[in-house]
């Protein structure tokens, strides 16, 4: 899990893939929204060890797709969406 | 660095190339957002690189290609989401509306069954008494009977494993 450092809005978890647009996106809007969170890049994990973080993304997301958004534990946003995101962390 | 990364784009645009022009003759689109496109061609190269095959970008493929042989882009989801969403999943593909402006590519819920639906999916036999079986292809739809499955598809130049057994 890496980091990336801004205002601290509760905890956000953002999964995602490496080669994915729409994740991309996510990770764009959130640093102009100037927040803290953490990101994986699960294609990025070598196939083995990805069981636990798929494990994770599975409570938030059971169809495991990508980005997904988990904020504050409480809920998850999947795919790029801009306005869920903005209203969410605020 | 610099010479890798030149070779890459070059890559990058003759895929983008091959794709729009083999797109266009089967009358779909690539998006008109060329950035965009490419990034996810980018994508498509990265992960023909580490699995061997082009996996959808914005899908987790799982080294298996047997396993993922639904999403290998054009993935068996495309034509249903163009025609629900206007765009394939990743949305390298757009539909005409998209294409003129009318409507715009966004995100779009996943379709693709959990990997426990897929398994527990799996098709039975149909039988028939048909002289030949009849083969589809889970790209473009495309039927033939025959006793194999042509390779590669002759309209959409998918690989003889991207069929399935129809009847």
């Amino acid at each position: 899990m890496e980091h990336a450092e801004g205002i601290d809005k509760g905890q956000i978890i953002l999964y995602a893939l490496s080669t994915c647009v729409w994740c991309g996106r996510v990770k764009s809007l959130l640093q102009d929204m100037g927040v803290a969170y953490d990101y994986v890049y699960v294609d990025n994990l070598a196939v083995d060890d990805r069981g636990k973080t798929m494990e994770e993304i599975k409570r938030w997301n059971p169809r495991c797709s990508f980005p997904s958004l988990v904020i504050n534990n409480a809920q998850c946003i999947i795919g790029f969406e801009e306005k869920k995101i903005r209203e969410a962390i605020g | 660095m610099g010479v890798e990364s030149t070779e890459l784009e070059k890559q990058i645009d003759a895929l983008y190339e091959k794709l729009r022009k083999d797109a266009e003759n089967a009358g779909y689109h690539l998006n008109p957002d060329e950035a965009f496109a490419k990034d996810l061609i980018r994508g498509l190269l990265e992960n023909e690189k580490r699995y061997g095959y082009r996996a959808c970008p914005c899908r987790l493929a799982s080294s298996v290609r047997d396993e993922d042989l639904d999403i290998i882009c054009p993935c068996d989801y495309r034509d249903p989401d163009l025609d629900d969403y206007g765009a394939c999943y990743c949305a390298l593909y757009v539909s005409g509306a998209v294409l003129k402006g009318e409507k715009t590519a966004a995100s779009i819920p996943e379709r693709r069954p959990s990997r426990e639906e897929r398994v527990d999916g799996t098709l039975t036999e149909r039988f028939s008494n048909l002289p030949y079986p009849v083969w589809r292809c889970k790209v473009c739809g495309y039927l033939c009977a025959r006793e194999n499955p042509p390779d590669p598809c002759p309209i959409c130049k998918a690989k003889k494993d991207r069929f399935e057994k129809f009847m």
